[in-house]
């Protein structure tokens, strides 16, 4: 039986305010107004596709065994790199072992439904154990209504033939070339045709008739449907769409629209895992992907998905949030409207790409050394041991830190140093069972950082070197939110 | 076994520019106009010196890599001149090569030398720069203040002090030195502010503010050192002699290993023990008459007190408002008006502490001089963050002391 191990997902801290993009846009496109509801995520300067699946897959996994893992692949329309394996750098940061096969896929906000298909099939070859992720940081241009609608997400599902907590009942694709919008290589922003089109010719026939095959195909009724996930960023096309498929109405799942917006390719993936959080047993469940075709995925929950839980799952980081209602800040984190950075932002980034390679499982990996003389734990691995009590040399193995808790030993906020979303927070900190770093903090929010409080490690964008574009990544530390209110009242 | 540095090398003569915003000037004028005061006070030739180390720090800007800017600048006579660098200690550093060569008997006078030109960069502050391939990868690019902010939030946490105290008592710190150099010519600030500007002005890092900083500037210092019996051969009378010379460099612990807190210095912790030790002070409370501290900012000042152990742990917080390092304390510290009113000239700094303490103990310092007759006199130059640098000292004193 091939289906759906585990899942997880991913939603940045920071939701733009709708109300206050109106407030800021309205005047140049009064249309917007109906928009102006809710709340959407979005990524901080230091986020993109690759450091969302991180976290995403690390949700997913939690504490579990990552040795099984065979393949890891990362579905976007957002990709951080067209030439370098994304997918790949993703394995480095879950220090998964270099006979794991990565492989990228694009091309459609339907890519992540279509990599799923093709994991199945994968898996149920005897491929192995298959990380699939879906991540999204698209750009939208802003006063767009494409603005208001999307938000960035990722999600991650791990498909095996075992223990699958919902198994797979079948799936049905078309692939028709239907341009309801446009993104050439180069470009940056969506060429979106009418809405009223794309509903009619694409939901309303596209859709629905391959919704019609993939029930025919599985031998299901369509009232047998107990959720129906369209992650359509139309509004009431879910509705729409389930009616004429003879989905009932109470099965559509909800597109999460007021509380993170539409992440494109990854949405399927986040409603699914949102809504496996609280599926009971023995529930069929219709995951559908639209563009240049359509995907429909029927799967079934099993007794395991009473046990089977992320770390914290879709609901957890969106219950993790920062509002922001300053429309000015969106646009500069988001990098479409560049303020004044001084000249310390001129410090070159360029990347050693030599070093990079030699030393990355140090830098993507977060792995440190442990002593097998004195068991000291150390950040970096080096060749000669930290402890002062003895000497030992080159006596180190491997000690990956990225998943252990840490505390902060020492913070400042720096108002002078460049950083694309001043202060920049930093400090040393120490983990849990040893080990100590220089680190940047991020999501630091209203609570004020203190000696003392817990961390975890995150993965994120370094440095963007713009001249050459690059991304170099490294690990944070973010406040660790889930024991930092047990700490502050102990 | 090694006997020591104490007394087996005396300064000849120092010379030390005008500190400040020079922008009129090159980095050549300013190590013209240190040497020239340096020369006419040791009443030797050019000709005469025997070897010169440079103390600079910074590459990105400022005179290039080599002893050659300086053999250049001063047209020193085909000598070999040797370029140091450790940070913000460089100044020190250099002496340490010129006392170093004296003591050997390779040379019989060596110039110790540190210059920085560092308002050529357009903007306040140092210039921000590599710290090699692996830091940048994986430290933090950050500021200065921001790694020396991070001193006051271990500090407040080991002893249980609020924001607010803690910031009065190092504000403190900046209104006494900004006392002190209201009285010297060679400053770049000489300027008196209050308690309440310091604690008001804007946030740098957290929590240090814009008058918790020293500035930054262009500056040059040198000393001529040359062994006590050929001082006196040149006819000097009262010497000021080397007692000690320590420098401790971080090996990675603090970083990197376990116990260290964040809220001191070790390695000042240990080149003060071994700078007492070769200088045979046992109680540098009673013994230092003046101290000369790394005060790059308010809160390395405060802890580096403890550091020196003229301070006991945790009590510097009381010794700095009591007074005790004011100019008219026990332990005057930064007489001169310090790092905090001369700026920071990198490669210069160590060399203009033991500059104003060379003037001290010759009764030389005009309105600032100290009325008890100093007779020891340390300074502590600290190149790094408070997580690795290196931490030098230097202990000076009478001839006959």
């Amino acid at each position: 039986m091939v289906g759906i191990r585990a899942f997880g997902g991913y939603v940045p801290r920071m939701r733009l305010q709708r109300a206050s993009a109106y407030a800021a846009t309205g005047w140049h496109a009064p249309g917007l107004k109906s928009f102006a509801k809710g709340e959407r995520s979005f990524c901080s300067w230091d986020e993109d596709a690759i450091t969302m699946s991180v976290e995403a897959a690390r949700d997913c996994l939690a504490d579990r065994d990552r040795s099984a893992i065979s393949r890891v692949v990362l579905a976007s329309t957002s990709h951080t790199f067209a030439d370098r394996q994304n997918s790949t750098v993703v394995k480095e940061a879950l220090n998964l072992a270099d006979s794991v096969a990565a492989l990228d896929v694009s091309g459609s906000k339907r890519c992540a439904t279509s990599a799923l298909i093709d994991a199945f099939h994968a898996v149920e070859g005897n491929a192995g154990d298959t990380l699939c992720v879906a991540s999204e940081r698209n750009a939208q241009k802003p006063g767009s209504e494409g603005e208001f609608a999307s938000g960035h997400a990722a999600a991650c599902l791990l498909v095996s033939k075992d223990n699958c907590c919902a198994k797979l009942l079948g799936s049905h694709s078309v692939s028709i070339d239907f341009v309801d919008h446009f993104r050439k290589e180069s470009e940056t922003f969506d060429y979106n045709w009418e809405a009223r089109w794309v509903r009619e010719e694409g939901y309303g026939k596209i859709v629905v008739s391959t919704i019609k095959d993939a029930l025919q195909k599985a031998n299901i009724d369509a009232n047998q449907i107990d959720h129906f996930i369209l992650g359509a960023p139309l509004r009431r096309v879910s509705e729409s769409v389930a009616k004429r498929a003879g989905v009932s109405a109470d099965a559509v799942v909800d597109n999460l629209n007021l509380v993170l917006g539409d992440a494109g390719a990854a949405q399927p993936f986040v409603l699914l895992s949102h809504l496996l959080e609280r599926a009971k047993p023995s529930q069929k469940i219709m995951l559908v992907g639209f563009g240049g075709g359509c995907d429909v995925i029927v799967l079934e929950t099993t007794d395991a998905i009473s046990n089977a839980r992320p770390a914290n799952g879709v609901s957890g980081y969106l219950n993790n949030r920062d509002p922001i209602d300053n429309y000015v800040k969106y646009l500069s984190i988001s990098g479409l409207l560049e303020l004044e950075r001084g000249m310390r932002a001129e410090f070159d980034q360029k990347p050693v790409l030599t070093a990079q390679y030699r030393e990355r499982k140090t830098v993507l990996g977060l792995v440190g050394g442990k002593c097998t003389q004195t068991g000291a734990v150390q950040f970096p691995k080096t060749p000669v041991s930290v402890t002062r009590s003895e000497r030992a040399v080159y006596t180190q193995e491997d000690y990956p830190l990225a998943e252990r808790p840490a505390k902060i030993l020492t913070f400042t906020a720096d108002h002078l140093t460049f950083s694309p979303m001043p202060p920049a927070y930093y400090g040393n900190i120490e983990f849990e069972g040893g080990g100590r770093m220089l680190v940047e903090f991020c999501d630091v929010g209203e609570e004020s950082l203190e000696v003392g409080m817990p961390l975890r490690m995150v993965f994120r964008v370094k440095a963007i070197d713009d001249r050459r574009g690059y991304s170099q990544y490294f690990w944070k530390a973010a406040p660790d939110r889930s024991k930092l209110n047990k700490s502050q009242t102990s | 076994m090694a006997s020591g540095i104490r007394d087996k090398v005396a300064i000849l003569g120092m010379g030390c520019s005008k500190f400040g915003e020079r922008w009129a000037d090159s980095s050549e004028d300013l190590a013209v106009e240190a040497f020239e005061e340096a020369l006419a006070d040791a009443n030797i030739d050019v000709s005469q010196i025997g070897a010169a180390w440079l103390g600079a720090a910074i590459d990105t800007i400022n005179i290039g890599p080599s002893g050659i800017p300086l053999a250049m600048a001063l047209r020193l006579p085909d000598i070999p001149v040797t370029k140091v660098e450790n940070y913000c200690a460089s100044g020190s550093e250099s002496l340490r090569g010129a006392v170093y060569a004296v003591a050997s008997g390779a040379v019989d006078i060596a110039l110790a030398f540190g210059m920085e030109k560092l308002k050529d960069t357009g903007y306040g502050g140092l210039p921000a720069r590599t710290r090699g391939t692996m830091y940048d990868m994986v430290g933090v690019t950050g500021s200065a203040p921001g790694f020396f902010a991070q001193l006051a939030s271990a500090y407040r946490a080991k002893y249980g002090l609020s924001k607010e105290e803690l910031k009065r008592s190092i504000a403190h710190v900046s209104v006494k030195s900004h006392d002190n150099g209201v009285k010297n010519p060679k400053a770049h600030l000489q300027k008196r502010i209050t308690e309440d500007q310091v604690i008001n002005a804007p946030l740098v890092a957290d929590p240090l503010g814009l008058y918790d900083c020293c500035g930054v500037s262009d500056g040059a210092a040198c000393a001529i050192v040359t062994a006590p019996e050929i001082a006196r051969s040149l006819g000097k009378r009262d010497l000021v002699t080397v007692k000690a010379l320590a420098l401790s460099v971080s090996n990675g612990w603090e970083l990197q290993g376990s116990g260290w807190d964040g809220s001191y210095f070790h390695t000042t912790r240990v080149a003060a023990k071994a700078a007492y030790k070769e200088a045979g002070i046992t109680d540098p409370r009673k013994e230092l008459s003046l101290l000369e501290v790394h005060d790059c900012f308010s809160v390395t000042e405060l802890v580096t007190m403890e550091d020196l152990g003229v301070s006991e742990d945790g009590g510097a917080v009381k010794d700095v408002l009591d007074g005790v390092f004011d100019a008219d304390g026990d332990i005057p510290c930064q007489i001169d008006g310090g790092l905090k009113c001369f700026g920071h000239p990198i490669g210069a700094s160590g060399l203009r502490m033991l500059y104003e303490n060379y003037l001290q103990i010759l009764g030389r310092a005009e309105d600032r001089q100290r009325q008890d007759e100093p007779v020891y006199a340390l300074s502590h130059n600290l190149g790094g963050m408070p997580y690795q640098n290196a931490s030098a000292i230097v202990i000076v004193g009478r001839g006959d002391a």
